[in-house]
């Protein structure tokens, strides 16, 4: 505990206090707001000046972004007979039939293979060799940890070139092997070090104490030890799925087609029929979906996990 | 239950050595204390016991059974760790279970056993609740319940006490000697509280840079020492060391203290140069005719005792006398050692001088 006193703050002091918190939170969360609402405007309510705040919301930004459309001629489309789907109706306004679905579910799914893959890769890897560093006399022990740690010393995009000859030669272009295997690479140094943190803090009479319970040391590790890293494991896999689910610049260099995630592909939206920002802001929508609920999902663990080390028991 | 022999166990971590070469043998049932200050190496045996650490060199049996190599789970041994090491996410129930679930026992036998113990450490009524909540004397009940549920072979207990209040250390103590002796189960005890050792253990070894300074019962230890070391650690206030230059031959019964005869046991051993008398405060007499005099410095109130520390020809020493002796500060006065407790010890290595009164406890060790 620290040694500061503890008073009540007076009334001015909360009301200071909580107007900073108030004033932060509006300016982190308005721009989010503004493209979760942009993702229902229209195009031209989109493009709009002065911007709108109210509006009267339309789907057209969804259904831009999962299909694609083409432009035919009034007789062709009288031809046609009457818009079978709420979705054709809202297309036909624009004079464009939908021609098929659009690539941008397979971009998702891509992330989120990419995403969670390296996560769940980084996490064993991490948790194993964290474990191993911890517990175990491993010769050079400190230059190796140092080593595992400068890794994270330059940016990663300064051996793109470098990593993007290699994946060709290797075939790895464009996999989501290679996007993986890339990710985790990237991740893992962090990965090791805050894992091992955590692990450090377990004490490791309670290994011992299953030793001697008759469990081996395998049982030992994943019957005591996992559950009290639970904590540690949870916001380091949230560290490590959010950098790999935001990642841009590799993306968009090592994928063009098959593992390509929703990161380069979201702004190519943006050509398909003009200058379409409710489908941009409608797909920047969804990608935030699954990092938010894991998040939300973790974020007991997180609390705790993010302030480790700062309280002793 | 089982006898536990030591023999020649040697443990070095790198160019450390923690323990060299040690010998002891804890008999079955026999409540057993590893003593020493920190770092002795008296943990480190512990753990070598337990399979916690393998011997660099040496043997280890456990009822007959050479174990030294053998993984913990296979020694069929239990053991109580200073923070306890309840398992934090498991309740009480779940802890004590946890060695009966392992060997794969059934949930109904495993439930008797859990009830059965519960009743014996009387903590029934906790048995639902985490360990988190629980007071330091009931997660220590809980961790001597996770011991005492396998009916091990042998009980190997690391400061137990160590984390506890030091009024609830005393009454732990109490609960756990008389666990003990209900159970009749070997135990071996780590502590570097003197008291504690020799209020509970039925034999003590005394450790000291991974040397087995002495082995024997908790009266001849305090009694016999074997080496300063010893006699300095065992007893509060300790033994009173009082140098000085002279000889003894084989069978002398005498040494000349700063022109005093001081009787002492007749020695085995001769030795000439400086030497080392070693008595106990409550050994050192106020006798006025007494040629060898000191002058009070300090006097400390204890109840029925009182210490009196006295500046002597040979150094500062204390002694324990009852209060009704009057003792002032500056006061000169005539000292007098109790004959039958006099130890001699060389004052170079250390070593007690073998003499008629403490041959037999020092050829044990």
């Amino acid at each position: 505990m620290s040694s500061f006193s503890v008073t009540e703050p007076s009334a001015p002091q909360k009301w200071f206090a909580g107007t900073l918190v108030v004033l932060y939170a509006v300016i982190t969360i308005l721009p989010l707001l503004w493209i979760i609402g942009t993702g229902f405007k229209s195009p031209s309510d989109a493009i709009a000046y002065p911007p709108k705040t109210f509006f009267e919301p339309t789907l057209e930004g969804y259904v831009n972004l999962f299909t694609t459309r083409t432009r035919v001629s009034e007789e062709q489309l009288k031809e046609m007979g009457e818009p079978k789907t709420w979705y054709e109706r809202l297309v036909r306004k624009d004079g464009l039939i939908i021609a098929g679905p659009s690539r941008f579910p397979e971009r998702f799914y891509n992330s989120v293979i990419i995403g969670f893959g390296s996560t769940v890769l980084c996490i064993v890897l991490g948790t194993a060799a964290a474990y191993a560093f911890s517990r175990f006399k491993v010769p050079l022990k400190d230059d190796l940890l140092f080593f595992i740690l400068s890794t994270r010393m330059m940016p990663p995009i300064a051996v793109a070139i470098p990593i993007f000859l290699m994946f060709r030669s290797l075939g790895l272009n464009d996999t989501h092997a290679g996007m993986i295997l890339l990710y985790t690479a990237v991740n893992l140094s962090l990965s090791v070090w805050l894992l091992k943190g955590f692990i450090d803090e377990i004490p490791i009479e309670y290994e011992e104490a299953a030793l001697i319970d008759g469990y081996t040391r395998f049982q030992a590790f994943y019957k005591v030890v996992l559950p009290q890293a639970a904590t540690g494991i949870a916001s380091t896999a949230i560290f490590c799925l959010i950098f790999a689910w935001n990642e841009y610049a590799f993306a968009v260099l090592l994928t063009s087609g098959t593992a390509q995630t929703a990161p380069p592909f979201i702004p190519t939206i943006i050509g398909v029929g003009g200058q379409d920002w409710p489908a941009v802001a409608a797909g920047a929508t969804l990608f935030l979906v699954p990092v938010m609920v894991f998040t939300i999902l973790l974020r007991k663990h997180l609390l705790r996990g993010i302030t480790f080390g700062a309280v002793r028991k | 239950m089982a006898q536990i022999r030591i023999e020649n166990v040697r443990k070095e971590f790198g160019a450390f050595t923690a323990v060299q070469s040690s010998s002891f043998t804890v008999e079955d049932g026999e409540f057993f204390m590893l003593l020493g200050p920190s770092g002795c190496g008296k943990t480190t045996t512990l753990r070598m016991m337990a399979g916690l650490e393998l011997p660099t060199s040496g043997q280890i049996y456990i009822g007959g059974e050479e174990v030294g190599m053998k993984r913990a789970r296979e020694r069929d041994i239990a053991f109580v760790f200073q923070m306890f090491a309840l398992y934090p996410h498991m309740n009480v129930r779940k802890n004590i279970s946890y060695p009966l679930v392992s060997q794969g026992m059934k949930k109904a036998d495993v439930a008797a056993r859990v009830a059965e113990v519960a009743r014996i450490l009387r903590i029934e009524g906790i048995l639902d609740k985490p360990v988190g909540g629980l007071s330091g004397g009931d997660r220590q009940r809980v961790a001597l319940g996770r011991a005492i549920v396998r009916n091990p072979k042998a009980f190997f207990m690391d400061e137990p006490l160590g984390a506890l209040d030091a009024e609830f250390r005393e009454h732990m103590a109490g609960e756990l000697r008389a666990l003990h002796d209900r159970m009749g189960a070997t135990t071996v005890y780590v502590t570097h509280d003197q008291l504690e050792a020799m209020q509970m253990g039925d034999k003590i070894v005394v450790m000291n840079h991974g040397v087995i300074e002495q082995f024997g019962r908790p009266q001849q230890i305090y009694d016999w020492p074997a080496t300063k070391f010893v006699a300095k650690f065992i007893g509060s206030p300790s033994m009173n060391f009082l140098e000085f230059e002279g000889m003894i031959g084989v069978g002398g019964d005498s040494i000349d203290l700063a022109g005093k005869k001081v009787a002492v046991p007749a020695s085995h051993e001769g030795r000439a140069g400086t030497l080392t008398l070693g008595v106990r405060p409550e050994h050192v007499r106020f006798v006025d005719d007494s040629s060898y005099r000191g002058r009070v410095i300090a006097v400390e109130y204890l109840g029925t005792t009182q210490i009196v520390t006295i500046d002597t020809p040979n150094g500062e020493i204390k002694a324990r006398t009852p209060s009704t002796q009057a003792a002032r500060t500056d006061e000169l006065v005539g000292l007098d050692f109790n004959e039958r407790t006099l130890t001699l010890f060389n004052a170079e290595t250390g070593r007690a001088l073998v003499s008629e009164a403490n041959e037999g406890v020092l050829r044990r060790g």
